[in-house]
């Protein structure tokens, strides 16, 4: 039986105390353990930021990628390996500014993994820039007259029509550790954004401001996380209230369930090929 | 003496040039003939001017002539452009109801081409058969030759279209014996031995290589000249379990080929010069995590997006030097169509044998270019997966680290769930286990461990090829796709009395220093010819051996050299 143990960092950590990244891991390790899901079947590609550290604070195969890119190797990891459960990691630089046209195809090409994005509104590892979902006026060394408009990148993820959307928060790990483990069930693209207080560099967006705005979309009355267009309203709120939970989910095909090479099992169990198979191939040109 | 005919085939793009070019080509191959293809085509899909060369000889050939034998002009720019090309006693076949030929002296032979064709099978679509029939007749080669070519090449339209076809083409063949006897020419006679051969071009050759390597997973973006590898491969690799994506960008192609390499597959992926301009952050991530990938990279002018449907031999340096950082890569640059097939093998083995990422240089010119080659031997195919871990010896590793370092810098590769072991890697600079470090010796340690496979990859680079001739004082210097262009040019100036030898390189780097130094060293007048404007290759010898090239020839108008022309400028130099 698997363990929290079986997830002790690999390294020690590198990120400040009071991180909101703690909390997920914390969330992170729970939900694999409760899924019942072994290291070794486990495959974690993340970007570069503080988020693209956290593959390295348990234990799981790692490709720490390249800023912004750890979903199109995920993607292929997952098309190459469909055993492996992958899960692509990155922050709100990482993926929706450096990764942005990324995150888009890969939504609407719908491969079953899951992406994280640590939401911390700000960059953290260049020390305090401006990132895509700062809020409007936020000042920074790189915006001394205000952040511009922020994305809100769930909005676009209902937009594409994601198939799997929902935001947590770091500071609440049994929710958010639920939503991981939802996530990663579900079949398909998954989406998972995570409210992630930056202790250094972000004194706006404090652990008491996300906690006065914040509310659990599970607790809504009538609310339907398959209501496309309730999705949207919700991806949208943003300001004196803020919801988390699941927002939206779909049953879309899944890509790689598509493709005829991996009917019988995945790419990487298959034999390969004996040259002289394609004997045929050589006859067309004759 | 060599015997051989040369046909061009004229008009505007979505006239149906290719088409009519590459029946002309297959007819010349069945007709027993080695033949040499080449394309010639604007960036746009309809209008402009594109033409398709065929030269079809006994002797083996590897370039397109200067000039014509048979122009089959379709539209005007044909005449306009070209007619100064057919030899004297070639001859022009054109629609006279469509053309205006005044004033040009040509040799002509006007057949009401449309009309017929409408008259034949109520069709104006089948206009270019008639011509092609016409020129087949003229040729002095068998019409059922043809119509075997045109069945096969129309089935995929259906039966009546096929036969449409043959019907066009038989009228304007029986046109020529008939109305125009005189125009038929001693037909070129089958080469000796030649006997079945394969028709395909580069990108053809290059795909076939990676599926008979195994290679699993391809990611691209569509590129001009690259794209038809990347369309050969999604139809005909589903039947053998081979997946394609077409991702949202280069960016993507090349992270995803990364990705599938990381999980343990064959994987690849093809683009041209800037499309490897938005990869060369990927190639890096190859060379760092020490993730087998194979990228092929069919050339076309630079820069930026240049001249799209073009040549040029201008990424040389680029796949030498690209990426941030200092890591091992291989560059190989196959010099014939055969050669694309093996050198693509080889460039997978090496990609697993050494944990790199293998650039396999081609250009438009040998990408589009069609050339009979005697069938692959696929049993001479061998895959070679290097050091991979099996299952058992996974489970049983203790303490498994991706990048161990060993003698050789290649450390035994695990691939994820085959087995136990967990693989860890970074594109930050990382320790042996993968994980990311900031230690100054350690560091130290790990780029002398990724460098040190050069060690062993430049003993496994083939030599390149070298033609000494007795009593030649000057050796001409080439590398990829220049081979028949040079090869030829040799044999014209033996023929004009001057003796030269010839040095090719196929895989350029690491570089075989050893070898191009002592084939320079005793060769009197090095002269290096390029398809680029700087001479890429010769400044490459200059840093690699410290030798300088006598002299260049450098070609850079986008168009590929021709034998005749490589004489010319070459009679300029030593002048």
């Amino acid at each position: 039986m698997v363990t929290l143990k079986d997830y002790a960092p690999a390294m020690a950590t590198q990120w400040c105390p009071g991180c909101g990244n703690f909390g997920i891991l914390t969330a992170m390790r729970r939900a694999l353990v409760a899924l019942g899901l072994e290291p070794h079947q486990v495959l974690m590609v993340s970007g570069i930021g503080q988020a693209g550290k956290f593959p390295h604070y348990l234990q799981c195969h790692v490709l720490n990628e390249l800023h912004g890119r750890p979903v199109p190797a995920a993607q292929a990891a997952k098309i190459a390996n469909h055993d492996l459960t992958v899960i692509a990691v990155s922050g709100d630089g990482d993926g929706y500014g450096e990764g942005g046209n990324h995150f888009i195809s890969a939504m609407t090409r719908n491969v079953d993994i899951t992406y994280m994005v640590h939401n911390n509104q700000v960059y953290g590892l260049t020390k305090g820039q401006a990132s895509p979902t700062s809020d409007f006026g936020f000042v920074t060394k790189t915006t001394p007259e205000g952040a511009w408009f922020p994305l809100r990148a769930l909005a676009l993820a209902v937009a594409c029509d994601c198939s799997f959307v929902a935001r947590g928060f770091s500071a609440d790990t049994d929710q958010l550790s639920a939503i991981i483990q939802k996530g990663i069930e579900h079949k398909g693209f998954s989406l998972i954004e995570v409210l992630q207080p930056c202790v250094s560099f972000n004194r706006q967006n404090t652990y008491q401001w996300y906690q006065k705005r914040i509310y659990k979309l599970e607790g809504e009355p009538g609310y339907e996380p398959t209501n496309r267009m309730a999705a949207f309203a919700k991806a949208l709120e943003w300001g004196e209230r803020i919801p988390i939970g699941i927002v939206y989910r779909n049953n879309r095909p899944v890509y790689e369930k598509q493709l005829h090479a991996l009917k019988e099992m995945p790419l990487v169990k298959q034999k390969l090929p004996d040259p002289g198979q394609f004997e045929e191939l050589l006859d067309e040109l004759l | 003496m060599a015997a051989e005919i040369n046909f061009m085939a004229g008009g505007e793009a979505g006239q149906g040039v290719q088409t009519v070019g590459f029946v002309l080509a297959k007819t010349m191959s069945r007709a027993g003939l080695h033949v040499f293809a080449d394309q010639d085509y604007e960036s746009r899909v309809r209008g402009g001017h594109n033409f398709y060369r065929v030269r079809a000889s006994d002797t083996r050939v590897g370039a397109v002539s200067e000039k014509l034998d048979i122009l089959i002009a379709i539209d005007q720019q044909s005449v306009e452009r070209h007619h100064q090309e057919v030899k004297q006693d070639g001859i022009t076949i054109f629609d006279q109801d469509k053309l205006n030929i005044e004033g040009k002296k040509l040799n002509s032979l006007s057949i009401p081409l449309e009309k017929m064709a409408e008259e034949t099978t109520s069709n104006k679509l089948m206009t270019n058969s008639v011509g092609v029939g016409a020129a087949i007749a003229v040729g002095g080669y068998d019409f059922e030759i043809l119509a075997r070519v045109l069945r096969e090449h129309f089935a995929h339209l259906g039966k009546e279209i096929a036969e449409d076809n043959v019907k066009a083409a038989r009228a304007g063949h029986d046109y020529v014996l008939k109305q125009r006897p005189k125009a038929v020419r001693p037909r070129v006679k089958p080469a000796a031995g030649i006997g079945k051969t394969m028709l395909l071009n580069g990108n053809e050759a290059t795909a076939l290589g990676a599926m008979a390597a195994g290679c699993k997973f391809m990611a691209a973006y569509p590129m001009t000249p690259a794209s038809s590898i990347m369309e050969y491969i999604a139809d005909k690799g589903r039947k053998f379990n081979i997946v394609v994506v077409q991702p949202e960008d280069e960016i993507a192609a090349m992270n995803m080929a990364v990705g599938a390499g990381f999980a343990g597959v064959r994987s690849m992926t093809a683009t041209s010069g800037d499309g490897f301009a938005l990869m060369t952050e990927g190639y890096g991530l190859a060379g760092v995590t020490e993730t087998p990938v194979v990228i092929i990279i069919a050339q076309r002018p630079g820069p930026a997006v240049g001249l799209p449907t073009r040549t040029e031999q201008g990424e040389l340096g680029f796949a030498i030097y690209g990426g941030s950082g200092e890591f091992p890569r291989a560059v190989l640059a196959p010099s014939t169509v055969e050669d694309a097939f093996q050198v693509t093998v080889r460039a997978f083995n090496l990609a697993e044998n050494y944990q790199l990422p293998v650039v396999v240089l081609t250009d438009q010119h040998l990408a589009s270019s069609y050339q009979t080659v005697p069938k692959f031997k696929l049993d001479g195919v061998k895959i070679d997966r290097g050091q991979l871990l099996t299952e058992a010896e996974s489970n049983s590793a203790k303490d498994y680290k991706r990048h161990r370092f060993t003698k050789s810098g290649i450390s035994p590769r695990a691939i994820p769930m085959r087995g136990k072991a967990l693989v860890a890697t970074d594109s930050d600079e990382h320790d042996e286990a993968g994980h990311m470090i900031e230690d100054a010796e350690l560091r130290r340690l790990m780029m002398l461990k990724r460098l040190k496979k050069y060690e062993s990859l430049q003993g496994d680079i083939a030599r390149p090829l070298l033609e000494k001739k007795a009593g030649a004082d000057i050796i001409l210097v080439g590398w990829g796709s220049t081979y028949g262009a040079i090869e030829e040019a040799v044999r014209l100036l033996e023929k004009e009395g001057t003796k030269a030898s010839r040095l090719h390189l196929n895989q350029v780097w690491p570089f075989p220093a050893k070898a191009v130094a002592s084939a320079l060293g005793s060769a009197g007048k090095s002269i290096v010819v390029e398809n680029n404007a700087t001479g890429q290759l010769a400044r490459l010898i200059a840093a690699e051996t410290g030798i300088r090239v006598s002299g260049t020839v450098l070609k850079f108008d986008g168009r590929p050299f021709s034998p005749e022309y490589i004489v010319r400028e070459l009679k300029k130099e030593v002048v």
